[in-house]
């Protein structure tokens, strides 16, 4: 691989399953993709396609029993980070690797003040004393549009707002400058226009900052104006990866497309019908022998119903995991 | 937080004049005899005289309000000179709630038997807690394993059998067969030394464990609830996002949040756990307050009694304070103004 060295971290075929009472669940199937440094890397996906449990399989964070990581790779600074024994692995997670999570309203221990939380990891990672890491945790508060910081670490979270509360969590992901910084779905439990500001706070944070993110949602249109490159799951797969500009202009995958049939076109002079797609995500209680989306897909043929399709390469930096890809029919 | 305890505490003070009628109403109504106890061949005048000197021939109202004096301002008073030696507002002829039946001051009584009770049924409670919350910490971290299991058997036997069995079955064991402890708790008994402190600690045991075993039994099960309410929390899962140790995690993180909901349960506990001592100090003849309530109620010994259960009464509003007031101080988001 040339550009190896600029690789932060490359998932291979990674495997995730759920045991269960009623059986298993194969939430994660042979999810293989990179992150370069400094990249802004957008995962989509309806719900329940295996974004978060792909992201908590790579750094341990899933409970197990009933999670196991079945198969796969992730290396990460020159080590596979599914072999690392669990001391190592907490000296990675909040450390080099830096979490952001869905619900700041839950995602916040509600009986410790914000600074408690904050100087947590500081103390933890960097060693740092009472003293030092209230200055550091003062700071990241103002890094984070936070005002009156030094006052505010002495709140509880309920004190804060959805949206300063999110502002908190990325402070506590960014405490000891990470590599990565994974983000699931950070916004979708905060109004448009927090979201909105999140979403500028994160783009200036990067250039700031310099790290890598990994941007989940399950709305395409959050992703245009941040991302750099577009990972699409669905049933547990990624099913197209492609630089975000060719996702909008030369999307591949039927999901894909559907997908951005849902986005709303507000700037229009009316907004149009919002599409949906029909039907529902498929059961993941077998490893997938046939295309996941076939029974929803208006392109779907008998051989989609007998083999899974591999994601191959229809341009640099682009593929795709349909039997369509790059012909006729697919770009009809 | 103390502009609320206040408020509350002020409250408080209707309530329980309201109980103190209650109980006092209810004690009257009993169809009881102070005199039933004594010899038969007391005539039937005599009788009636030694019931009017008791202060039994006038009307309730009347009745009730001396009562009050009595309890709200006099015994206070009683106290607060016995414990300082001093003598305020003339304590010479200060009257003093005496019982029908020993003719001693019910204060001093309760005063005499309060120690022993304290030891046993505080202690037992202490312990219980003690050991219930490493329990049900333990329990919920690793559900479903041996250790869980044995704990939830356990548990079962603490709730199901009675103190009059679990103590009869101990002592069968303990002092019968074995002969490791005493089976009758010695009041005289006095800690000057080593030795006698030995011996304290050994007639304590069997008293204790049978209580402790319903407390652990009970707090075990709340523990383990709220642990496992709190381990599916997203901020557990912050938490470990973080790097933090489990140890951190679950003795800092999750064990706060858990025991917000115990500690109410546990200081709602306190009054219970003393009603259930009454039995326990008959199993083991502890002559704490529970036994002297029942040498009370079967002596016909009203102004025991009353005294006892307003204690009660008292324990069981004050705990209901502390447990208001510890919700507020584990619990940030509680605030009482
Ligand atoms: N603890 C669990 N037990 C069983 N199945 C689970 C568990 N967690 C997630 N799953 C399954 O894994 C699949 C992927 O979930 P997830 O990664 O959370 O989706 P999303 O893309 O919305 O983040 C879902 O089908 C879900 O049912
Ligand atoms: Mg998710």
């Amino acid at each position: 691989m040339p550009d190896g060295a600029s690789q932060v971290l490359d998932v291979r075929d990674l495997n995730t399953v759920f045991r269960t009472r009623n059986g298993e669940v194969h939430a994660v199937n042979h999810v293989s993709f990179s992150l370069k440094k400094g990249e802004l890397l957008g995962v989509v996906g309806e719900s329940g396609s295996g974004k978060s449990v792909t992201m908590m399989s790579l750094i341990g964070l899933l409970p197990s029993p009933p999670a196991e990581v079945r198969q796969g790779q992730v290396l990460f600074d020159g080590r596979d980070l599914l072999q690392t024994d669990a001391d190592t692995l907490r000296d990675i997670r909040g450390a080099r690797i830096g979490f952001v999570f869905q619900d700041p309203m839950t995602s916040l221990n509600p009986v410790f003040t914000v600074g408690f939380q904050l100087r947590e990891p500081l103390k933890r990672h960097m060693g740092m004393s009472k003293r030092a890491a209230n200055k550091r945790a003062v700071e990241l508060l103002e890094l984070v549009g936070i005002p009156d910081a030094a006052q505010r670490l002495k709140d509880y979270p309920h004190q804060f707002s959805g949206g300063m509360r999110q502002r908190v969590m990325i402070a506590i992901a960014l405490a000891c400058d990470p590599e990565v910084l994974i983000a699931d779905e950070p916004t979708t439990a905060l109004d448009v226009t927090i979201q909105a500001q999140i979403l500028e706070l994160v783009k200036e944070l990067r250039q700031k900052l310099g790290m890598a993110i990994i941007w989940i949602t399950h709305d395409l249109g959050v992703i245009a104006g941040i991302a750099d490159r577009v990972l699409v799951m669905y049933g547990g797969q990624v099913v197209e990866q492609a630089p975000v500009r060719e996702v909008f202009k030369n999307p591949q995958h039927p999901y894909t497309k559907a997908l951005l049939e849902t986005i709303p076109h507000v700037r229009g002079e009316r907004a149009e019908r919002l599409q949906v797609i029909e039907g529902q995500p498929p059961m993941l209680g077998d490893a997938p022998t046939a295309c996941p989306f076939r029974t929803r897909c208006p392109q779907a043929f008998e051989r989609c119903a007998r083999e899974n399709p591999a994601r191959a390469t229809i341009s640099p930096g682009h593929d795709v995991a349909c039997f369509l890809a790059g012909s006729e029919s697919a770009d009809a | 937080m103390l502009n609320y305890t206040l408020r509350r505490l002020m409250f408080s003070i209707p309530v329980l004049l309201f109980i103190s009628f209650i109980i006092f109403l209810i004690l009257d109504l009993a169809p009881s005899d102070p005199t039933g106890n004594l010899p038969l061949t007391i005539p039937p005048e005599v009788r009636e005289k030694i019931r009017e000197s008791l202060g039994l021939g006038q009307p309730m109202p009347v009745r009730y309000y001396k009562w009050c004096v009595q309890f709200f301002v006099n015994e206070p008073l009683n106290i607060w000179d016995q414990y300082w030696g001093t003598c305020s507002f003339g304590c010479e002829d200060r009257l003093r709630v005496v019982s029908y039946v020993t003719r001693s001051p019910v204060v001093d009584l309760i005063v005499q038997r309060m120690p022993q009770t304290l030891w046993v049924v505080g202690m037992s409670y202490v312990v219980g807690i003690l050991i219930a919350i490493p329990i049900g910490v333990i329990s919920a971290y690793k559900q479903y394993s041996w250790f869980d299991q044995t704990g939830t058997f356990v548990s079962m036997v603490g709730f199901s059998v009675p103190p009059f069995f679990s103590g009869v079955l101990v002592i069968i064991i303990f002092s019968v067969q074995l002969g490791w402890f005493p089976s009758i708790y010695d009041t005289t008994l006095k800690v000057v030394s080593w030795d006698t402190f030995m011996l304290q600690v050994r007639q304590m045991v069997m008293p204790v464990m049978v209580l402790a075993l319903q407390t652990t039994a009970q707090i075990s099960r709340f523990m383990r609830a709220s642990m496992l309410d709190n381990l599916n929390q997203d901020y557990v899962r912050t938490a470990r996002a973080k790097g933090m140790k489990e140890s951190v995690v679950l003795l800092v993180h999750v064990l706060r949040n858990s025991l917000i909901p115990v500690i109410t349960v546990i200081a709602l506990g306190i009054p219970a756990v003393f009603g259930g001592a009454i039995i326990t100090e008959q199993v083991f003849k502890v002559n704490g307050i529970g036994q002297l309530l029942i040498i009370g109620i079967q002596g016909g010994d009203a102004p025991l009694v009353q005294t006892l259960t307003f204690i009660f009464a008292v324990m069981i509003v004050m705990a209901n304070l502390v447990a208001d007031i510890m919700y507020g101080i584990l619990d940030p988001r509680i605030r009482y103004d």
